[in-house]
């Protein structure tokens, strides 16, 4: 009887023991790929790197028309994808009918945010680029990034609505208020830190896209900043990729650089729409 | 109190005005029908508490009378749904402005995620009303009339959610009472609360039935005799569909019901 | 019973007008435009599908179906160009199955780790942790594999090159990591503590518990949680682009470089003749993973919907 027990107390503390393991060979490439980066590219941040652009084809000078041009596409993205995804979530969550084609268009949705990068890029290139003939373009760019922002925007936006439970619809409605006095006065309110969340999630990962822009706009080396949404632009994505795998001879440091500038500002949203979650939650209980 | 009423299988209230009316309404939710020719009158100024076993339709048939089983898909009405002699149930009635004449408060207190102010000035402000003086009267005689000032006067500022469950209740019953309705619907409105919320809220609806019309959905037989004036006991039949069996005034269906169904659930033979 | 005199009705007619029903234009205006977005983002879905099939279907035409899921040969500039896919699909498929068979012990343990036995205070410190893992930009994971990981995968399985399937497999199985934790620990925190409660009473240890109770009772959660990583490491571009190793063989082991679909897409299309058959060809690869994903994800979904059902009576 005592060995039964034993061997099963041990067993217990060897599975959870395997599984605090798998938790830590989790966290531990997180934090090392971060330190790496930091640790290796620190060096080669100062203020000439961040404001010139890049001089000899990319393996001196600057990356500052790449943080422009990352810039726009974030700008642009937004512009595109936030107020047509936050209504469109809107529709589906308040005004949809519970019906067939509104389930099947909630699965579409779903499944789009899903959809390789890659897929999005041939999208943008057979749109934007030449259907609607933009062009190789920032247009070009951010709309193609947006419609995949827009696929993550509305289910994030639609599922902080579902969230607002149904007896605070009720009591609007039951007062005489509109249906949409329901939701922009009670309902909106209540989601909106989810779908801020959200929204800064989507346009984070617009920055940090590297293939849909590969083919649909961004260059390596260009003489000058973007005056007009038909031009061409850098990207931090591609400019990282570009001097990591594609030219010979840039400085190690110079690359770990742009690594970290582009990590920076990725980072640095993913760690905002967190904490915004974070506090949300703490004022709630 | 005015007994001049007929004893036979008309259900009619013993007072002058009638206030909502249904005559042979049939509710389904799509192909199940929930409830059975319901007919009676509900009189004006008086509290009317609808009773019966759980599960009975008692709910559906109080949101009847503001509309709210529109928001479920595949509900259906039939029959004729009345106030103040005007059908309800056609495509040239508002809607919005119906609930406004009809309120209802619901069994779980449900403010919302605001101050005490901004709950009571909700429907107002919705309405249109801007000013702010406006308003803090508006939200002063409502909670006034719910019985709820004295202990929130200081603390209109404060979240909702930090009253207690009574209170709560008593903010949503303030909420209503702000848009000026003339009809309170209350279902099960104390079930989630202690005694000594109850009993409050006992007290505000008879003082609020001086001036509104007020129909109570209650589980609670000991509630209903204390507090209402006219009581109709639903039920369901075997094919879950609920009927009215007995309406009548309060003390008569208590003391000496006509219908035996009636007499077994008062006893508590069956619940 | 009511006195009905001709001011009664009057009085009538009045409060019927009052209860009539209104304009409400501020209200259809804005409902419009909600409305407008909801077609816009349905017209955005068919407009991605149909593109796709546009472009790509022709591509049959010239090679057929046969041939372009079978063949082995793609040589876009050879003539007349061969369009033979499966040196890709290989690639894919040989990537896919290490990351997977990396990530899944590691994300399901991690899952049931703090799910089952972490206490609140590590959960809240890991979980975001875990979520700047899904915050890092594809390409610098590339980034990270081609400095740090290859050199390392070189010299321990002695290849010529450390750009390989196997490096990008582990770094894929980092990707994938975040959403097969978090999907799985939702599936288990999504099992009714009743359940947990009875093994309990019956004597159980916890990890009796959790492995007895707690995981068969997730395992659809868990299953879609692993569709929906596999469905990650199927449609992720840039690491792959930039660690595989680029070789257009069929491989035969994860040590070999290769390169699987979406980097073939990645790196053909800029030089494909706009409407050529090199463009139809690569858009036809597109259109053969959007199908992929969409059915790991549609079966993933499917899943999670049933076991969402099953705990919906409690």
């Amino acid at each position: 009887m005592q060995k039964a027990k034993i061997s099963r107390h041990l067993s217990q503390r060897i599975a959870f023991g395997l599984f605090g393991l798998a938790t830590v060979a989790v966290l531990i490439p997180v934090l090392f790929i971060i330190i790496q980066i930091i640790v290796n590219g620190a060096g080669t941040i100062d203020l000439q790197f961040l404001t010139q652009p890049p001089a000899q084809a990319g393996k001196a000078g600057g990356i500052f028309p790449a943080i422009v041009g990352t810039f726009y596409l974030m700008l642009g993205t937004v512009l595109f994808s936030l107020p047509v995804g936050i209504l469109a979530g809107i529709y589906l969550a308040e005004y949809a009918r519970d019906n067939r084609l509104t389930r099947l268009i909630n699965m579409a949705i779903l499944n789009l945010a899903g959809v390789p990068s890659i897929v999005y890029g041939l999208f943008g290139l057979g749109l934007f680029v030449l259907a609607f003939q933009f062009g190789m373009s920032l247009l070009a760019a951010s709309l193609t990034l947006a419609c995949q922002a827009l696929a993550m925007i509305i289910t994030t936006s639609r599922e902080a609505l579902l969230a607002v439970p149904r007896e605070h619809r009720e009591g609007s409605l039951a007062i005489g208020a509109t249906k949409w006095q329901t939701v922009r006065y009670v309902v909106l309110p209540q989601a909106l830190p989810g779908i801020v969340t959200g929204a800064i999630l989507a346009i984070c990962r617009a920055a940090g896209e590297t293939a849909p822009i590969l083919v649909v706009g961004a260059a390596f080396l260009l003489p000058g900043l973007p005056h007009s949404p038909f031009d061409q632009f850098m990207a931090l994505a591609y400019h990282l990729y570009t001097v990591a795998a594609h030219v010979p001879g840039v400085p190690e440091g110079t690359m770990w650089g742009v690594a970290l500038v582009l990590l920076g500002v990725v980072l640095s949203f993913n760690i905002l729409a967190t904490v915004i979650r974070l506090r949300v939650r703490r004022r709630r209980v | 109190m005015n007994v001049n009423y007929l004893l036979s299988a008309d259900k009619k209230a013993p007072y002058d005005k009638v206030k909502l009316k249904t005559e042979r309404v049939n509710l389904y939710y799509g192909s199940f029908q929930a409830l059975r020719n319901i007919t009676l009158d509900i009189p004006e100024r008086a509290i009317t508490a609808v009773i019966g076993p759980s599960g009975c339709g008692k709910s559906s048939f109080l949101r009847i009378f503001n509309r709210m089983n529109d928001l479920i898909t595949g509900a259906r009405v039939e029959g004729l749904v009345k106030i103040d002699d005007i059908p309800i149930y056609e495509d040239s009635i508002d809607v919005v402005e119906l609930r406004k004449r009809v309120g209802m408060v619901f069994q779980k207190p449900n403010p919302f995620p605001m101050s005490v102010f901004e709950n009571a000035a909700f429907g107002p402000r919705r309405h249109g009303k801007k000013s702010r003086s406006e308003l803090e009267d508006i939200v002063k005689k409502s909670l006034q009339q719910a019985i709820l000032w004295d202990e929130v006067k200081d603390k209109l500022d404060q979240p909702a959610l930090a009253l207690s469950g009574g209170q709560q209740q008593r903010l949503c019953i303030a909420r209503v009472l702000a848009v000026e309705p003339e009809v309170i619907l209350m279902d099960e409105p104390c079930s989630a609360l202690d005694p000594v919320a109850t009993l409050k809220i006992e007290d505000l609806m008879k003082s609020l039935a001086e001036d509104y019309t007020v129909v109570i959905v209650t589980h609670n037989m000991q509630q209903a005799a204390r507090v209402s004036d006219m009581a109709a006991f639903i039920m369901m039949e075997e094919d879950r569909a609920g009927v009215l069996v007995e309406y009548g005034p309060t003390s008569q269906l208590f003391t000496n019901p006509r219908d035996k169904r009636t007499e077994d659930y008062i006893t508590g033979r069956f619940g | 019973m009511l006195q009905r005199g001709a001011s009664a009705t009057a009085a009538e007619a009045n409060a019927k007008r009052g209860l009539r029903r209104r304009r409400r234009l501020g209200e259809k205006f804005i409902e419009s435009w909600i409305f407008l977005a909801g077609i816009l983002a349905i017209v955005i879905l068919l407009g991605i599908v149909i593109l796709l099939l546009r472009e790509g279907v022709p591509a049959f035409f010239y090679t057929s179906p046969w041939e372009f899921f079978l063949g082995t040969k793609w040589y876009p500039v050879s003539d007349p160009p061969t369009f033979g896919i499966m040196p890709f699909f290989v690639s894919t498929m040989m990537i896919t199955l290490v990351a997977t068979a990396i990530a899944v012990p590691i994300g399901v343990g991690c899952a049931a780790y703090l799910a089952e036995v972490a206490s609140p205070k590590v959960r809240e410190t890991v979980k975001p942790i875990i979520e700047l893992l899904a915050g890092i930009p594809s390409v610098v994971m590339g980034f990270i594999g081609l400095m740090l990981l290859s050199p390392l995968v070189q010299s321990m399985f002695k290849l010529n090159t450390g750009l390989c399937g196997f490096t990008a497999a582990i770094m894929l199985s980092m990707m994938s990591l975040p959403i097969v934790v978090s999907v799985s620990e939702d599936a288990l925190r999504a099992v009714p503590d009743e359940f947990r409660q009875a093994a309990y009473a019956l004597g159980a240890t916890k990890w009796e518990t959790v492995r007895h109770v707690s995981i068969p009772a997730a395992l659809s959660g868990i299953t879609a949680a692993i569709m929906l990583g596999v469905g990650r490491a199927i449609g992720e571009t840039m690491t792959v682009l930039m660690v595989a190793g680029g070789a257009l063989a069929v491989p035969h082991s994860p040590t070999e470089p290769m390169m699987p679909m979406t980097a073939a897409i990645a790196s053909g299309i800029g030089n494909a003749v706009r409407g050529g058959l090199q463009y139809q060809a690569l858009f036809a690869i597109g259109l053969v993973l959007f199908i992929m994903t969409l059915a790991v994800n549609v079966i993933a979904d499917r899943v999670l919907e049933r076991q969402k059902r099953k705990f919906a009576r409690s």
